[in-house]
C-alpha cells in the first residue's frame, strides 16, 4: 500500500539531483572520454588477465578483511575499558593513510629490512618475502581492515541494550547470543561491509603494483594506465573503466541479493552491558584479537611517526602552506559530502523500494570509478569552458566528496531507516515535516553517523593523492601531492616529515569530527 | 559562496600582473616544484623577458603528451618542456609543434638533429646501489642475473613510469631478439616492480632492495645534498640508455616570439647552470663554469644507447609484452 | 461525532470492516484479541492506513485522506512515543509547536502540562531517565497540549502494572473529561473496559461489532464476546 503520509517535499528532488550530479561526475565522464576516442582498439589477453586477478584479488582481500573484522568488532562491542574510544579511532587511522604512506609504515615493519625479518635474523630465518599475493591481500587487509571493523561494530551497536538484557534475562550463554542476535545482525551488515571492501579494493592499484611483486599482479585500474598513457587509446581507456563498473555493479546486486533487512527495533539508547560475555576465556580471546589487530595496524603507524619526526624539521615551508591548503580542501570536501549524502539518504528513504535503492546505487558509483577516466572526462568536458587550474580546488573537493558518499551513505542508511522505523509514526502524528523533522528528529538521531561522515570524508580528502592530477596546480600542490614531490627529488627524510604531518592531520580531523558525532549522543 | 574568497585569501592565489604578455609553459609537476629548477628559472627568464612566465604542471612527462593530446589546437600552451625522446614521436603526431629553426651545440654523447624539439637536459638510466652494503655490484645484466635470488633490485612499470620505460627500452636496445631471455632471467632478482619512480627509490633508501633503476646521477644528489658518499651507480658492460628531455613550442600560440624566446634562453647559461643540481640530470649545453663539483665522481658510461623517437613508438608494444611475459614467469 | 461509514480496510488477506460512530465526549473501549484488528483501526483514524473504501468522518467532516498530522487526533502508540534525544520538555512542547519555537506562555503551558500529569519539574530529564510510567505521563501531557478533540489509545499502558495502569486510566479519563475529548482505547483486558469505558465494541470476525454500553454488554456478552473472554 503507497502510504503517502506526508508529502514528499523538497528532499526526494533535491536526493535526486545530488544522484545525477554524481551520477554525471561517474558515467558523464566515461561518456565524454569514449566520445573523444578515436578508434579504439579491443581488450587484449592481457587486459582479461588483469581483470581476472582484480577480481581475484578483490574477492580474497575484501573475504579476508571482513573475515578478521568480525572477532575485532565483537570484542570491541562487548567490552568497555579505558581508551576504547581512542582505539577505536586508532585502528581506524590506516583508512584514511594515503596509500604511499602506509605502505611505507607496512614495509617498516614486514619488509626484508623491516622489524620482522630483523626480528628473524638471529634465528637465522631469512628475511620476511612480502612480496606477491600474499603481499597484496597483507596491505589490502591493513587498509580495510579498519572500515570493515567500523561497519560491522555499526551493526553491534545497532542491537538496541534491550536486546542483550533480554538474552541476559533468559540466560542466554554465548553461544545463543550468536545464534539469535549477532548471525541475523551479520546478515544484514556483512555484505554491504564486504561489498564496500571489495569495492575498495576493485579499484586498488599502487598498492598492488608495489606490494604484487610484478606484472602477474595487474589490476584492471594498470591497465587503464596502460591504455592512456602507453598508447593514448582512449577508446579501450573507457571500455575498461565501464568494465571496472560493470563487476563493482555486479558485486553490489550479488551484496543485495544476500542481504536480509533486520528488525530490530529502537531501544532507549541505555548504555550497553554485556552479561553473556562475563567469562574469563571469552575476556581473553576478546583481549588477543584486540591486541593482535591493535598491533598489526598500530605498528606500522608508530613506524611512520618515529621515520616522520626527524624529518619534521626538514620540511621546506611549502610543505605547511600545502598542509593549509588541504585542510581547507578537506573541510569543504567533509561539507560536500554530507550536502550530497543527506538528500540522497533521506530520498532513497523516502522513495523506498526499487527506486530509493536506485538513487543509492548511483550515489555508491564513485567508488568504482577509475580516477584516471573520472579526471580525464572531466578535463575534456570542461577544458573548452574554463580553465582547469582555476577550478582545481572546487572540483578537488566534489570528486573527494563523492568519493567518500559511498560510505557516507552506508553509514547515514540505516541509521536513518531506523529512525524512521522507531520514530517515523509519532513524528508524522505530531505535524513534524521538512526542516523542522530534520532538525528536531532526523538530525539529532543521526548525529553519531554525521560525525563519522563528517571525519571520514575530511580524512580520505586530506590523504587524496590528488584525483585529478590534470586539474591539480603544482604551485597549489597538496600536502600529498608535496609529500610525493619531495620523494621525488630525493628528499625522503622531509618527506617522512610530511607524511607524519599527514597522518597527524587527516586522523586529528577524523578524531575531532568523529568525536563530536558522538559527545552526548548516548543519552 | 564564500569558499572561493576564503580560498583565494588562504591560499593565495597567483594574480596575473596587469599588461604584462603572459607566457604558458606545460611542463612535469617536480620541475615547477619549490625545490625543482622552476622557480630560478621563472625569476631569471622573468628579468630578461618583460613577461609573465606562468609554469603548469600537469603530472610526469607521459601525462605532460596525454595533456596535450587532449586539449588539442585549443592547448593554453605557448610551449611544452619535458618530454623525451620517447615521447616525441608521438608529440610531432599531434601537429601542435612548431619547428624551432635553432642551431646549438649540445654536450650530449649522440648526435642530435630535430627540427621540432630542443633537448634542455639528459641523464643515463642506472642501477643505483649502497656501495657500503654491495661492494661488488654486478657490472652487466647479464652478471646481475648471474647473481646469487638474494640480491635484490626494484624496478618500475613501463606502463606508469618514465624510468620503468626507460628500463624496458635498454634491455631491448642492449639485447634486440635476446630481450625475453634477459627478463626471464632478471626475474627472480626483480623484488617488486613500483608505479613510480619515488616509491621505488624510497624503498631502495629504506633497504628493501639492493640496488634500484634510477639515474647515473643520483648519487649526486646524495653527496652534494647530504655529503653522503655511498651511492654509486653500477656500470653495466652493454652501455647505458639515455633519457634526453627535450622542449619544444606550440605552433598557435599567441606569443610566439616570447616562446621562441624562452626556446634560446633555455640553452643559455642562465637556464642550464640551474639544472645540474636543481633536475640532478647533465644540462644540455654545459654551462661556462662547468659541472658542479661532485658530477665529476660520477659513472660515464662507454657507450650510450637510445633509439631513434620513431623506432621506440614501433618496438613499445612488443618490448612491453616481453617485458610482461619475462617477468610474470 | 466520529463516524466510520462503511470502511473496509485490507492488509493483504486480513480484512476488517466498520460500520458505527461514536459520540463526542465518550470514551470507547476496543476489545478483541491480538491480532483482530483493534490497532489497525486506530491505524486508520491516525492516517497510518488508508482504508480501501468507506469514509471516515469526525463531526460531518471527511477525514479518511488526510496526513496524519492534519486530523483531529492525538494518538498514543505502545511504545516509541517519546524522542530519546529530546528532554521531557521538548517532548511536551511538540504538542504546541512542532519546531519548538516556544513562546515563554507556551513554555509555561508545558510546564502546566506537566504539573498536570503529576510530573512537575521533570521538564529538563531525559526520557531514558525516566520509569515506564513517567514516560507514559509525558505522553499524555503532550496530547492535552495538542488539544486534539479526539484521542486514540493503542495499548500505551499495557507495559505497566495493574496499579500503576488504573492509575493511569483514571488520568487519561479525567484529562478527556476536562478536555471534552472523545477517546478510543485499544484493549483486551475487559478490566480496562469496565474502568473509564462508557461503551465498548468487540472486534472479532473481521469486524468492529456495534457498542454497547459497557456495564450492560459485560454482564450480558454476546455469543462473539463470550468466546473471547472465555
Amino acid at each position: 500500500m503507497a502510504r503517502r503520509a506526508q508529502p514528499l517535499g523538497a528532499v526526494v528532488p533535491a536526493g535526486v539531483a545530488a544522484g545525477a550530479l554524481v551520477l554525471a561526475l561517474c558515467l558523464g565522464t566515461l561518456a565524454a572520454v569514449a566520445w573523444r576516442a578515436e578508434a579504439g582498439g579491443g581488450l587484449g589477453a592481457a587486459d582479461w588477465a588483469a581483470i581476472r586477478f582484480t577480481l581475484f584479488q578483490a574477492a580474497l582481500s575484501a573475504g579476508l578483511s571482513c573475515a578478521l573484522a568480525i572477532p575485532v568488532a565483537r570484542a570491541l562491542a562487548r567490552r568497555q575499558f579505558a581508551g576504547r574510544g581512542l582505539l577505536i579511532t586508532l585502528l581506524g587511522a590506516p583508512f584514511i593513510l594515503p596509500v604511499i604512506v602506509g605502505v611505507v609504515g607496512l614495509l617498516a615493519l614486514f619488509g626484508r629490512n623491516g622489524m620482522v625479518s630483523a626480528a628473524l635474523a638471529p634465528l637465522g630465518l631469512g628475511p620476511v618475502d612480502i612480496y606477491g599475493l600474499h603481499g597484496v591481500l597483507l596491505a589490502h587487509v591493513f587498509f580495510n581492515l579498519p572500515l570493515a571493523t567500523r561497519l560491522i561494530l555499526q551493526g553491534w551497536l545497532a542491537i538496541p541494550a534491550e536486546r542483550f538484557r533480554l538474552a541476559a534475562a533468559l540466560g542466554f550463554g554465548p553461544g545463543d547470543v550468536v545464534r539469535r542476535l549477532e548471525v541475523p545482525m551479520l546478515r544484514e551488515v556483512l555484505p554491504g561491509a564486504f561489498l564496500v571492501t571489495f569495492l575498495i579494493c576493485v579499484t586498488s592499484f599502487a598498492v598492488v603494483l608495489t606490494l604484487g611483486g610484478g606484472p602477474r599482479a595487474t589490476t584492471v585500474e594498470l591497465a587503464i594506465y596502460h591504455a592512456f598513457r602507453f598508447e593514448f587509446d582512449l577508446g579501450r581507456a573507457a571500455l575498461l573503466s565501464l568494465i571496472q563498473f560493470g563487476m563493482c555493479a555486479a558485486a553490489a546486486l550479488m551484496a543485495l541479493a544476500v542481504t536480509v533487512p533486520g528488525g530490530f527495533g529502537a531501544g532507549l539508547d541505555r548504555p550497553l552491558k554485556r552479561w553473556d560475555a562475563d567469562h574469563l576465556g571469552l575476556r581473553m580471546q576478546d583481549a588477543a584479537w584486540l591486541g593482535l589487530a591493535g598491533l598489526f595496524l598500530l605498528v606500522p603507524l608508530a613506524l611512520i611517526v618515529l621515520r616522520g619526526l626527524a624529518g619534521l624539521a626538514e620540511m621546506p615551508a611549502a610543505v605547511y602552506a600545502a598542509a593549509l591548503r588541504s585542510l581547507v580542501v578537506a573541510l569543504v570536501s567533509a561539507a560536500v559530502t554530507v550536502g550530497l549524502a543527506l538528500p540522497l539518504a533521506l530520498a532513497a528513504n523516502r522513495l523506498g523500494g526499487l527506486r530509493g535503492t536506485a538513487l543509492q546505487g548511483a550515489g555508491m558509483l564513485a567508488i568504482a570509478a577509475s580516477p584516471l577516466v573520472m579526471g580525464t572526462g572531466l578535463f575534456l568536458l570542461l577544458f573548452p569552458v574554463v580553465d582547469p587550474v582555476a577550478l582545481a580546488l572546487p572540483v578537488t573537493a566534489v570528486v573527494n566528496a563523492a568519493m567518500s558518499l559511498p560510505f557516507a551513505l552506508r553509514a547515514l542508511g540505516p541509521v536513518l531507516a531506523e529512525t524512521e522505523r522507531s520514530h517515523g509514526r509519532l513524528a508524522d502524528s505530531l505535524g513534524l515535516h521538512g526542516y523542522t523533522r530534520l532538525r528536531l528528529v532526523t538530525l539529532p538521531r543521526l548525529r553519531r553517523p554525521l560525525g563519522f561522515v563528517l571525519g571520514l570524508s575530511a580524512a580520505l580528502s586530506m590523504g587524496d593523492l590528488g584525483v585529478i592530477a590534470l586539474f591539480a596546480d603544482p604551485a597549489q600542490a597538496t600536502l600529498p601531492l608535496q609529500l610525493y614531490g619531495l620523494m621525488g627529488a630525493y628528499r625522503m627524510e622531509a618527506a617522512a616529515g610530511a607524511a607524519l604531518l599527514l597522518l597527524a592531520l587527516s586522523l586529528g580531523l577524523f578524531w575531532i569530527f568523529d568525536r563530536g558525532g558522538r559527545a552526548n549522543a548516548a543519552v | 559562496m564564500k569558499f572561493p574568497i576564503i580560498a583565494t585569501a588562504v591560499l593565495g592565489a597567483t594574480t596575473a600582473l596587469a599588461d604584462m604578455p603572459v607566457l604558458t609553459v606545460y611542463t612535469y609537476d617536480s620541475f615547477v616544484a619549490d625545490w625543482g629548477p622552476g622557480p630560478q628559472i621563472e625569476t631569471a627568464f622573468e628579468e630578461v623577458c618583460g613577461c609573465d612566465l606562468k609554469f603548469v604542471g600537469a603530472g610526469d612527462g607521459a601525462a605532460l603528451l596525454a595533456r596535450l593530446q587532449l586539449e588539442g589546437v585549443r592547448t593554453r600552451a605557448d610551449v611544452v618542456l619535458g618530454l623525451d625522446t620517447n615521447l616525441t614521436a608521438a608529440a610531432a603526431g599531434t601537429g601542435l609543434f612548431a619547428k624551432h629553426g635553432i642551431e646549438a651545440e649540445f654536450n650530449l654523447p649522440v648526435d642530435w638533429d630535430d627540427d621540432m624539439f630542443l633537448p634542455f637536459d639528459w641523464g643515463y638510466f642506472a642501477f643505483v646501489h649502497d656501495k657500503t652494503r654491495l661492494p661488488d655490484a654486478p657490472d652487466s645484466f647479464e652478471e646481475l642475473i648471474a647473481a646469487p635470488d638474494d640480491l635484490k633490485v626494484v624496478i618500475q612499470d613501463p606502463r606508469s613510469s618514465t624510468p620503468g620505460l626507460g628500463l624496458m627500452l635498454w634491455v631491448k636496445a642492449a639485447y634486440g631478439a635476446r630481450a625475453p631471455e634477459i627478463w626471464a632471467g632478471l626475474a627472480p632478482h626483480v623484488l617488486t616492480v613500483t608505479k613510480g619512480w619515488s616509491e621505488a627509490y624510497g624503498m631502495f633508501l629504506d633497504g628493501e632492495a639492493d640496488m634500484v633503476l634510477s639515474y647515473t646521477t643520483s648519487p649526486a644528489y646524495h653527496l652534494i645534498a647530504e655529503g653522503d658518499d655511498t651511492k654509486a651507480a653500477a656500470p653495466f658492460d652493454e652501455g647505458h640508455y639515455m633519457q634526453i628531455e627535450v622542449a619544444g613550442r606550440i605552433a598557435s600560440s599567441e606569443q610566439p616570439e616570447l616562446a621562441q624566446s624562452f626556446l634560446n634562453f633555455m640553452l643559455s647559461d642562465a637556464f642550464q647552470s640551474v639544472i645540474a643540481t636543481t633536475n640532478w640530470m647533465y644540462p644540455a649545453v654545459t654551462p661556462e663554469g662547468g659541472l658542479p663539483r661532485g658530477f665529476e665522481t660520477l659513472i660515464t658510461p662507454e657507450t650510450a644507447l637510445i633509439f631513434a623517437p620513431g623506432e621506440a613508438a614501433k618496438l613499445r608494444e612488443e618490448a612491453l609484452a616481453e617485458w610482461r611475459d619475462g617477468l610474470s614467469r | 461525532m466520529l463516524r466510520f461509514d462503511g470502511v473496509e480496510i485490507r492488509q493483504g488477506s486480513f480484512c476488517l470492516r466498520a460500520d458505527f460512530e461514536v459520540a463526542p465526549g465518550r470514551i470507547l473501549a476496543l476489545l478483541g484479541a491480538s491480532g483482530a484488528g483493534k490497532s489497525t483501526l486506530i491505524d486508520a483514524v491516525a492516517g497510518f492506513v488508508t482504508p480501501r473504501s468507506g469514509r471516515i468522518t469526525w463531526q460531518g467532516q471527511d477525514i479518511t485522506l488526510r496526513p496524519p498530522a492534519d486530523r483531529p487526533v492525538s494518538i498514543l502508540f505502545q511504545d516509541n512515543n517519546l524522542f530519546p534525544h529530546l528532554s521531557v520538555a521538548q517532548n511536551v512542547g511538540l504538542g504546541l509547536r512542532p519546531d519548538l519555537r516556544l513562546s515563554s506562555a507556551q513554555h509555561d503551558a508545558v510546564a502546566g502540562a506537566l504539573a498536570r500529569v503529576g510530573l512537575a519539574g521533570f521538564g529538563g530529564r531525559m526520557p531514558g531517565q525516566l520509569s515506564g510510567g513517567q514516560r507514559s505521563r509525558v505522553a499524555l501531557a503532550r496530547t492535552l497540549l495538542r488539544g486534539r478533540p479526539v484521542m486514540l489509545l493503542d495499548e500505551p499502558f499495557a507495559a505497566l502494572g495493574p496499579a500503576l495502569k488504573s492509575e493511569m486510566l483514571d488520568l487519561v479519563a479525567a484529562l478527556a473529561k476536562d478536555a471534552g475529548a472523545t477517546v478510543l482505547m485499544v484493549t483486551h483486558d475487559p478490566e480496562d473496559a469496565r474502568a473509564i469505558a462508557s461503551e465498548t465494541a468487540l472486534v472479532a470476525d473481521g469486524r468492529v461489532h456495534p457498542p454497547h454500553p459497557t456495564g450492560a454488554l459485560l454482564a450480558d456478552p454476546p455469543e462473539a464476546l463470550r468466546r473471547y473472554l472465555g
